[in-house]
């Protein structure tokens, strides 16, 4: 471990990537702090970038997007209460009356240190966890692969659809009906191609993600008359207040922290559920951990209600890093969309990645304690300056976004067909947002769909055509359990609310 | 009976999974393959089901809050022009080359969402495209067909 520590570091260290991780979280702090925009589109534009540069400098300029998008959104919740992703809603619920308290200052800091100290411990999680995982999940087989990834399907399907749970399915199937378009990776027949040339190598992962996200984000914007800039006009950004801590509430910050951490961490490891679900739970069980007195102050600028959702979503990027690295299996929309990213660079993650590209493994480990001081140093005094960002039209912004989106997808292939197929899908993906159709499921099925079928086909081999291979092996077995436990709690669920 | 647009967007996806399967049947496997255990007309085919099923589940189950859209506040003029100006893009980026066509693209994106900051239109236009251009083929060597800039004699 020492050794490929050291090779991490050294790659790691090196003026390019250490550039890499500094435009990547300030890229992602930017679009991260953007209400409607997050981590996914910000990584979603960088892919076309990150083709041009080795898969270990890609990786990291793609992780420091990650935490600088998550790093990025609890400004926009703590000033403007419209928080840029998901994952820092639950930043808002305190952070938002600190700011309008005079002390949005204070607010950020508190902010910054937690994510600070939450990315860095979990880091040292991922450091011990990632390796010991990765010996444990060569026992793996393919139908506990498949098992896996049917239920990691499932899980991001349950957490991610808000009580929509059969919509998400619906969008896992359409994704994995997108990724059978072209040739069968075994037999070369091609399928669902009309006899079109373009489609013979299917469609381009980073296609559907220009298009489900960063494009369809963007006519969402236009589509529901939302400005983003419009909500700076509530606060003035030049007068933040001090950024200094008092004594008291250093002491608090650093009670919140290491169990938010450690929860935030484990919550990131799950299939599905990421740093969103993290900062909710990390804010009730904070809740549950203090004082009566301090109890009341929640909701109206608890330095503990601000501190524990921060550390825990920074601590569940990490965390969702384990099983990308380990099993080869993303457990969240934005680290498929890393999966996707990496099967382009010829890179297959999974238990033997550390063995074989260990200055891939270890140097996006290494990168994440460079990212975190970055974000630091970026978050504190810089703040206001980058908070100005906020007060972009969406005049400038929306046009910026399709534009990025189609040169990207021109600058892959150098033909229209592409850029007509991504604004089809990116009118779909809108219209099917507006009515609740969740697509971090769709994005995962899409980039899980050919291990899907490849790990399908090995299993009916080996059982003869069988499907006694769901059963067979014990693992198998338990990780097929734990689906039927999802579906059957989705099921409970939508029934006991009628 | 008036049905939600979330039960015909379900029932679309019914109509997309038969269509699918019909499709999966035309995949003209490999005689020896025919009867292998696993083809590459399988898992098409447990896909093609498994969507079938969930379509019709949707569409049984009652539902509890379907989802209720205003249209009358949404912008469909502006996505619409944003989606056509994106197409006419598309068409005329591998002709007029990179440089006219996206800059034009922006410019006239910047001005129809109803931007009339003449100066940063244009510096968010023509000469950002410009940098943008120098970054890629300059800098990463990654590179861009532009006929006009070619005619031009500005690039090779």
């Amino acid at each position: 471990m020492i050794e490929g520590i050291l090779i991490g570091l050294q790659t790691a260290l090196s003026l390019k990537n250490i550039l890499m991780v500094m435009m990547g979280c300030f890229f992602g702090t930017i679009i991260g702090m953007l209400p409607g925009l997050g981590p996914m589109t910000a990584i979603a534009l960088m892919i076309p970038i990150t083709y041009g540069f080795e898969p270990a400098t890609g990786l990291i300029l793609m992780a420091g997007v990650y935490y600088g998008a998550v790093f990025g959104g609890s400004t926009s919740s703590i000033l403007i209460n419209a928080p840029g992703v998901p994952g820092t809603v639950a930043t808002a619920f305190d952070g938002y009356p600190m700011a309008q308290q005079g002390k949005a200052g204070k607010a950020l800091a508190i902010a910054a240190y937690s994510s600070f100290a939450g990315g860095t411990i979990s880091a040292i999680f991922l450091l011990f966890a990632a390796p010991s995982l990765s010996k444990v999940s060569l026992a793996f087989r393919s139908p506990d692969y498949f098992a896996l990834m049917v239920l990691g399907l499932t899980a991001v399907s349950a957490f991610s659809s808000k009580g929509q749970f059969l919509k998400a399915m619906m969008m896992v199937i359409l994704g994995l009906m997108l990724a059978t378009v072209g040739q069968d990776s075994l037999s070369d027949i091609t399928r669902f191609t009309f006899n079109n040339m373009n489609l013979t190598d299917g469609i381009s992962f980073v296609l559907v993600v220009m298009a489900t996200f960063a494009m369809s984000e963007a006519l969402t914007i236009i589509l529901k008359g939302k400005d983003p800039s419009r909500a700076t006009e509530q606060i003035s950004l030049s007068q933040l207040g001090s950024i200094r801590l008092d004594k008291e509430e250093r002491n608090k910050m650093l009670k919140s922290i290491p169990r938010s951490s450690v929860l935030g961490f484990l919550i990131g490891v799950l299939p599905g559920a990421g740093a969103t679900i993290a900062s909710f739970l990390a804010y009730g069980m904070e809740r549950n951990y203090v004082n009566d007195e301090e109890k009341k102050k929640f909701g109206k600028g608890s330095v503990h209600g601000l501190a524990a959702p921060e550390t825990a979503n920074n601590a569940a990027c990490s965390g969702s890093f384990v099983p990308l690295l380990t099993l080869g299996i993303p457990g969240s929309g934005t680290t498929a969309v890393m999966l996707g990213a990496l099967l382009g660079f010829g890179i297959q993650p999974g238990p033997r990645l550390y063995m074989t590209n260990p200055e891939i493994f270890w140097s996006v480990i290494m990168s994440m304690y460079i990212g975190m001081v970055i974000l630091l140093i970026l978050n504190l005094p810089l703040i206001p300056y980058i908070a100005r960002v906020l007060a972009t039209p969406k005049n400038f912004l929306i046009p910026l976004i399709l534009f990025f989106s189609v040169t990207g997808i021109y600058l892959m292939s150098f033909n229209n067909f592409d850029i007509f197929l991504m604004i089809g899908i990116a009118v779909v993906a809108t219209f099917l947002r507006l009515y609740n159709f969740p697509m971090p499921p769709l994005i995962l099925a899409f980039v899980l769909g050919a291990l899907m079928e490849e790990n399908l086909r090995r299993s009916l081999l080996i059982s003869d055509g069988s499907f006694n291979f769901l059963w067979d092996r014990p693992l198998t077995a338990i990780i097929l359990a734990f689906t039927i436990a999802i579906i059957s709690w989705q099921a409970f669920k939508s029934f006991k609310n009628k | 009976m008036r049905i939600s647009i979330d039960k015909i967007i379900s029932l679309l996806f019914f109509v997309l999974s038969v269509f699918y399967l019909y499709q999966t049947y035309q995949i003209q496997v490999f005689s020896f393959d025919e009867h292998a255990p696993f083809n590459a007309k399988t898992f098409p085919t447990f896909l093609a089901y498994f969507g079938m099923f969930l379509s019709v589940l949707f569409l049984v189950l009652p539902e509890k809050n379907p989802t209720k859209i205003d249209h009358k506040v949404l912008d469909y003029k502006s996505v619409s022009f944003l989606i056509f100006i994106t197409v006419v893009y598309g068409f005329v980026i591998l002709k007029a080359g990179f440089f006219l066509s996206t800059s034009l693209f922006l410019f006239f994106s910047y001005y129809f969402l109803g931007e009339r900051r003449w100066k940063w239109m244009f510096l968010l236009s023509f000469p950002f495209v410009a940098l943008f251009m120098y970054l890629l083929h300059g800098l990463l060597d990654i590179y861009l067909r532009d006929p006009f800039l070619k005619m031009l004699g500005i690039i090779g």
